[in-house]
């Protein structure tokens, strides 16, 4: 009963000050330049950080960042434990079903096979991704054999030991990777820019109308004066896909 | 940390590697030890409590009391941790929060709405303006009910064949002293149980140590879940790029239960030969 009594007299104190409306936004922290732990400070940071702080900053909100483990990054959103999610999701009508979206606020990104050789069969071979991705569903649609890994670096990981044949994410979070391996890695022939969904957007719970109305116009305002595109390429560089 | 770590890019070996180890992220992966010790300390207690009352309760001459034991024991020993991590919290959650719904919000909007589950911001828990201790506090809180019950359940079924394993002649001895039912369990019956109950905890204890990765269920970062995120390889987005040294972190984290298991046996060593002084019992002095 004591650690009760404690949460109660805790919640007594606590309750007469939650005036202000914090926004509770979560993350991953795992999916480099998207989202990521900056290991000097310990904090997240990365493209959709900084978009969303700017995106709070505009609308006049006050957020703050919750790292959350893919696997129940949706389940935690709809038991309310935070209110949007920033995780490079991808739009899809899988997750429409479940939960729902502000406007895109990247193009569609392209995603990409990664190998040890460029020459591997991605449509028969065995192809490594994050389990509940975009990339995941249609790797079991090309009738490759999929292996599904909770993070996305134990996807890479799984290639660079000969588990799988090849790793297919998305082409922005592949290419530091693949251009830093010393040509361990390299793309594969005629697979490296993959077209799939449609943007990533902000998810939210389908009852929460009001926040997203407030984000849309705020991403609207950022795509209209040019800064959200700023943003993509200081983090996706020169040859990133932007807005017209 | 130290003053020449602004810009690791620059540093190399030993220099490099004092910033590497010091930086923001391996200073909580540290933290996180601190975090699993401070749960095994708080759960091993609470669960022995839980696992006394389901043993008391399993005795019980009373039928509804007795009932309610049996059922706690062997319902939640037959299902699996995972799903049990997966839901009691949860569910827990979920019931403070709609209870203080009730009693906290003004509006008649339904808490269930669609697949969303949403309570007015009066009554979440914790307040969504708290700040972040406050909330992973209210995680460890959570994890530490889900462990106890669990292991809770265990400790009572140990508990209850270590109370029927005190010879029966004692009890007989005690209650032809006089003493009531209540000081035959207090003064004779609880005091020598310990010795018959203790490799059954010590056993539970060590399983306790090696269960605590499933605080990453309850979004609780522990020591294997750093150990992951830091070992893994990082690009130069990082500030402190380089390949994958899962291994090393992993082989780390092995030392550490290692260690743990250690200490354990002979803490645990030492309190079976105490508890065994003086009990005529066999083996007594071997146990554990």
């Amino acid at each position: 009963m004591k650690p009760l009594i404690i949460a109660a007299t805790a919640l007594a104190l606590t309750a007469g000050l939650a005036q202000a409306e914090t926004i509770r936004m979560g993350t991953e922290g795992a999916y480099a330049p998207y989202n990521f732990i900056d290991d000097a400070t310990g904090e997240v940071t990365g493209f959709e950080i900084e978009l969303g702080n700017e995106l709070c900053a505009r609308a006049e909100l006050d957020c703050t960042w919750v790292r959350n483990d893919w696997d129940s990054i949706i389940p935690n959103l709809v038991s309310s434990n935070y209110d949007t999610i920033m995780a490079g999701m991808n739009i899809n009508e899988e997750r429409k079903a479940v939960i729902q979206f502000t406007q895109p606020y990247t193009p569609a990104m392209p995603s990409a096979y990664a190998a040890l050789a460029a020459d591997v069969d991605v449509e028969g071979g065995i192809i490594a991704a994050q389990t509940s991705t975009i990339q995941a569903s249609h790797i079991a649609e090309t009738g490759a054999t999929l292996l599904e890994y909770p993070t996305p670096d134990q996807t890479v990981a799984a290639v660079r030991n000969g588990e799988a044949d090849a790793v297919f994410a998305d082409r922005d979070f592949l290419a530091p990777i693949v251009e830093e391996s010393g040509g361990e890695l390299v793309w594969v022939d005629g697979f490296d820019k993959v077209t799939l969904g449609e943007g990533i957007g902000m998810g939210l719970r389908q009852s929460d109308n009001e926040l997203k109305d407030t984000f849309d116009a705020v991403i609207t305002e950022m795509k209209e004066d040019g800064s959200l595109n700023e943003l993509i390429i200081k983090w996706f560089g020169d040859d990133a896909l932007t807005f017209e | 940390m130290f003053s020449y770590c602004t810009d690791p890019s620059l540093l190399e070996g030993s220099a490099w590697l004092s910033c590497y180890l010091t930086s923001g992220t391996h200073l909580l992966f540290y933290g996180s030890f601190g975090t699993v010790l401070l749960l095994l300390a708080i759960t091993a207690p609470v669960a022995l409590l839980f696992g006394f009352g389901g043993a008391m309760a399993s005795r019980s001459r009373i039928w509804p009391v007795r009932m309610f034991g049996k059922l706690y024991t062997s319902m939640v020993r037959g299902i699996p941790d995972i799903l049990f991590f997966l839901f009691v919290p949860i569910a827990l959650d979920q019931g403070f929060e709609w209870m203080r719904a009730k009693a906290l919000c003004a509006t008649d909007a339904p808490i269930r709405q669609g697949n969303d589950f949403v309570v007015c911001a009066a009554a979440k828990l914790p307040l969504s303006s708290s700040p972040p201790w406050v909330h992973d506090t209210y995680g460890i809180f959570l994890a530490v009910i889900a462990f106890s019950v669990v292991f809770g359940a265990f400790a009572a079924n140990v508990l209850y064949g270590a109370m029927r394993a005190v010879p029966r002649a004692q009890l007989e001895t005690a209650e032809a002293y006089g003493m009531s039912p209540r000081q035959v369990t207090r003064r004779v019956l609880i005091p020598q149980m310990w010795t018959y109950a203790l490799p059954g905890l010590s056993n539970l204890w060590m399983i306790l140590i090696k269960a605590t990765p499933l605080l990453f269920l309850l979004g609780v970062e522990d020591i294997v879940y750093w150990a992951r995120e830091l070992g893994g390889s990082k690009t130069s987005a990082f500030s402190y790029p380089h390949p994958d040294w899962r291994l090393y972190y992993f082989l780390g984290i092995l030392v550490f239960y290692l260690l743990m298991t250690f200490v354990s046996e002979r803490v645990l060593g030492r309190v079976a030969r105490r508890l065994s002084r003086g009990q005529a019992m066999m083996g007594a002095g071997g146990i554990a």
